[in-house]
């Protein structure tokens, strides 16, 4: 009878429907969280696997419980005593003070403390998209994996018997052979001819027969040699290795454009992160390697890293095109374009210098939009101005100006956005034509 | 002691062909030598994520679906991976057989100690203890959480998930208030349940008639299950107080459908089989860490493992029963192994080597010689409390050097209430094992009064020991989970001793 049962490779995931009802239960909270993420990570980061800390609020589990604490009396007993005889009186710990009495003082406080755990890029990925209302089809693309592909290696010396790179080792086979002097078929029907010869000779003399003798046993030792030098031997044979690497598509630079004016507030700032973020994953999907650059701008332009970009503030007036002439300069610099798919994203509140519009479309027409595979803009609006501003053409000069340039320019996309749900929609053409090719 | 052979094994590395060999070394000791007396044994080998997974499970092997065991699958992950805590070595579940998991990782030594551990000393344990063999079904209960588990899937593909989570819900606040306590709860005859079982299947293949899905929400299809019977009345005397507050509610809500009822019986059946567990922890690792102590040293004696596995085995076994003192960092309670393990090898040394002052503490079995007697009638016939009361030694209570404790809720300070002194041993004997006694430290609360056909207010009374309250906020939050379940208004109470 066998006592034993191996269970370990039976499916794994057996509380994986447990764990879906848990996020679904605290849901409301894992959403902050991950909301909270997005503020903190940097873009190329907001949607990689990471904990995230929730409050216990939605998930909690209260049971009836005695709190010694808040009244009455009771005895209790502890081990270690070294100094104490009855009577004394210790000090009470005050709660949370006493490390030693550290668990106690949770189990007798509210004892639901806030609750950290991993989630999983795909989790995380599920969350971010539902705030962004992304079409379900969009959701699988975004979330699927770069293609692979197998390519060559070198040579092994294990590997399938389909993969046996037969001139590799024909070649060592033969270089085997010849250093440690296998007799070659010809050497033996040589003897054997000479040995023929020598037994018809006649007639026999003594000096033949010891020359047969000889030659017999050369032969013997010839055709011993053959056998125990192999034709092939198991050391010659090599395999063509193949390594896993993904399918090699070309790189990206993404331009991320941001007035930062003081006009911008913390809720404009943060649908650009997230305008930003989808564009991102989704460069990152179908590009190998994608940089970014952030040029933030007022009345002048500088490049500049994530952190300032998104945090610090400047004071000045706007002058849009500033920002365009810094990314064509950066971009003649460090990103030719035979080399570099160029996408440019801009958020702006909608404002600048008047005149300045003109400039801009003069910029995207003759030099930009034939550089860019892509270039998105974002006006962050806030709900007000979105009724005022509810027909396409009407709007502020910039937003007119670039109404121009879409018209002419089929991969130029602009948007007026004031919550998240809106910002999907300008990615539209851009994910068809994923589609499509 | 007797002839030495050679070692079973001499590596870390284990295989299934060791594993069955060490287990037939250790089976024969223990029945044998210790002649225990055990439930036949399946153990099982899983990985660490499965250890996790059957941590988040209560430890049993299946279980019902709900977001509580997802938090807590989260929570040990967490710490797993953080490294702030290990893994147990080893699941047991009382069933019968006794199935204990073994993790992957262990090393022979450690798979050889965790057998002798789990599968025979718990695995005694359980099939002796009288608390376990009058409150729990061995035999039954991998069935029974397999229908739980079908039931609630069921529950959940034909009234929503959120109709089955809000009631799990309740449910699980109210699962330390689910057990009885003294009085025992009525047993079906075994014929009984599987004629119950076949009624469930019944109902459950004919409601999956599709015309009923058209009916209007809330409509009970006809034919509800089961038929009331005798056992289960409804009846008007609902004999109150009840301290049961599961099985009240399951029996007299007038707010409930037949399939919450099923749901709270569920979860006041689970409640109830892991209560004899809650009241015999240190019985229970005193028991199995004995065991395992005493049968590895015989294997080691028999010549069956090296001396190198002999340290690892010590090395880990004087980890496990590791007592912190109460101002160290690491103090966080009475280890149960410790205290346990103590009182044990403490009855073993009494009956072997007593002094004059055993002798004049225990002249029941003070140098009997046959300390496995005494402690098989200790592990059959005692719980946690009533163990403390009868077997904690003054040897012990100095090697402890234990002190007790007098604590006022208005007072800035404790008095030391007694010490390891001729005065002390007796209070602080008693004083920890009022500690381990469940229906102290549980808040006493019971139903007083239900108005079915009046207002149907629904009393409940919690009567403070000593004074001690219960927690107001958690209090509010379970209040409200009991409205849920009663449909009507909860009025409670906390009374004190003295009016």
């Amino acid at each position: 009878m066998s006592h034993f049962i191996d269970r370990r490779l039976n499916p794994k995931g057996k509380s994986l429907g447990n764990r879906q009802r848990f996020l679904r239960r605290a849901r409301a909270q894992i959403r902050e969280a991950v909301q909270k993420t997005l503020k903190d990570a940097t873009v190329a980061d907001v949607t990689k696997e990471r904990k995230v800390k929730i409050s216990t609020k939605g998930t909690r589990e209260p049971r009836f419980r005695l709190a010694p604490g808040a009244g009455g009396e009771h005895d209790f007993v502890l081990p270690g005593n070294k100094e104490f005889v009855s009577g004394d009186e210790i000090k009470k710990p005050r709660a949370g003070e006493d490390g030693g009495r550290g668990k106690q003082a949770s189990d007798s406080g509210d004892g639901e403390d806030d609750f950290e755990f991993t989630m999983s890029q795909d989790e995380i990925l599920d969350i971010f998209f539902e705030d962004l209302e992304l079409p379900n089809l969009v959701r699988t693309t975004l979330k699927e994996t770069p293609s692979r592909t197998w390519k060559r290696a070198g040579i092994t010396t294990s590997g399938s018997p389909t993969q046996i790179n037969l001139l590799r080792t024909m070649r060592n086979a033969f270089g085997r052979r010849l250093a440690l002097k296998r007799p070659k078929p010809t050497d033996i029907e040589a003897l054997e001819a000479r040995l023929d010869a020598l037994e018809h000779e006649t007639p026999q003399t003594e000096e033949s027969q010891r020359k047969v003798a000889a030659l017999k046993e050369k032969l013997e030792k010839a055709i011993a040699r053959r056998k125990w030098i192999a034709f092939i031997d198991p050391l010659d044979v090599r395999f063509n290795a193949f390594s896993e690497q993904p399918v090699p598509t070309s790189q990206a630079v993404m331009f991320c454009l941001m007035d930062v004016s003081g006009s911008m507030g913390e809720r404009e700032k943060d649908l650009a992160k997230r305008f930003y973020v989808l564009l991102h994953l989704f460069l990152r999907r179908r590009y190998e390697r994608v940089d970014i650059v952030f040029i933030r701008h007022t009345h002048d332009a500088q490049e500049v890293d994530e952190q300032e970009f998104f945090h610090s503030r400047q004071s000045g007036g706007t002058i849009v095109s500033t920002a365009l002439d810094k990314m064509l300069e950066i971009q003649k610099e460090r990103y030719a374009s035979a080399d570099w798919n160029i996408y440019v994203a801009q958020a702006s509140d909608g404002y600048t210098q008047s005149g300045d519009a003109r400039r801009c479309v003069e910029m995207l027409n003759e030099q930009i939009m034939p550089l860019c595979q892509y270039y998105a803009y974002i006006e962050i609006l806030d709900e007000r101005e979105m009724e005022v501003f509810a027909s396409e053409d009407s709007g502020a000069e910039l937003w007119r100006a670039y109404r121009m340039v879409c018209g002419q320019w089929p991969n130029f996309a602009t948007k007026r956005i004031s919550k998240p749900a809106d910002i999907f929609p300008v990615f539209r053409e851009l994910f068809r034509k994923a589609e499509a090719g | 002691m007797t002839m030495r052979g050679a070692p079973l094994f001499t590596e870390a590395e284990w295989d299934f062909g060791m594993l069955d060999r060490v287990y037939r070394a250790i089976e024969e000791i223990a029945l044998g030598e210790l002649k225990l007396d055990v439930y036949p044994n399946q153990i099982e080998v899983i990985s660490s994520e499965q250890m996790l997974d059957a941590y988040s499970s209560l430890g049993m092997p299946l279980m019902y679906r709900h977001w509580s065991f997802g938090k807590l699958f989260a929570r040990e992950e967490q710490l797993y991976r953080g490294g702030h805590s290990g893994l147990a070595y080893e699941i047991v579940i009382n069933s019968n057989p006794c199935i204990s998991y073994l993790l992957e990782e262990n090393t022979m030594t450690m798979q050889a100690l965790v057998i002798a551990h789990a599968a025979f000393g718990h695995n005694h344990f359980f099939k002796n203890n009288y608390l376990f063999r009058q409150w729990t079904n061995a035999e039954g209960i991998l069935d029974y959480l397999a229908f739980a588990k079908r039931y609630i899937a069921a529950c959940e593909d034909r009234h929503g998930r959120d109709e089955v989570e809000s009631i799990l819900d309740s449910a699980h606040a109210l699962m330390d208030q689910g057990v009885f306590r003294y009085r025992r709860p009525p047993k079906p005859s075994k014929e009984r349940v599987l004629e119950k079982r076949r009624r469930r299947t019944e109902y459950a293949e004919g409601s999956r008639n599709e015309l009923w899905r058209t009916l209007p929400a809330g409509i009970e299809p006809p034919g509800a299950p089961p038929a009331l019977d005798p056992e289960e009345d409804f009846s008007s005397d609902m004999k109150l107080p009840e301290e049961n507050l599961l099985y009240f509610l399951e029996k007299h809500s007038p707010a409930l459908r037949p399939w919450q009822r099923e749901l709270l019986r569920i979860v006041r059946n689970l409640a109830q089989y892991f209560y004899p567990q809650r009241q015999t922890k240190v019985m229970n690792e005193g028991c199995a860490t004995f065991a395992h102590y005493t049968i590895m040293n015989m294997l080691y004696d028999r010549g069956l493992i090296g001396e190198g596995s002999l340290l690892e085995f010590l090395h880990s076994h004087t980890s496990v029963v590791f007592q912190p003192e109460f101002n160290d960092r690491r103090y966080s309670g009475f280890n149960p192994y410790a205290l346990g393990y103590g009182m044990m090898a403490d009855i073993k040394r009494i009956c072997e080597s007593p002094t004059a002052e055993d002798r004049d503490w225990f002249p029941q079995f003070a140098g009997t010689g046959d300390c496995m007697a005494t402690l098989k009638d200790a592990w059959a016939n005692y719980r946690d409390e009533s163990f403390i009361e009868q077997f904690l030694s003054p040897k012990l209570i100095r090697d402890f050097r234990l002190f007790g404790l007098h604590d006022k809720a208005e007072d800035p300070t404790y008095r030391v209430s007694a010490i390891h002194d001729e005065q002390g041993y007796r209070r602080v004997r008693s004083s920890l094992a009022r500690q381990y006694d469940v229906g102290i430290a549980d808040p006493n609360i019971q139903i007083t009064g239900a108005d079915l056909e009046g207002d149907r207010k629904l009393l409940i009374e919690h009567r403070a020991h000593h004074g001690i309250r219960l927690h107001g906020p958690t209090r509010e939050l379970v209040c409200a989970h009991i409205e849920r379940l009663w449909g009507y208004e909860v009025v409670f109470r906390e009374v004190t001793e003295d009016g």
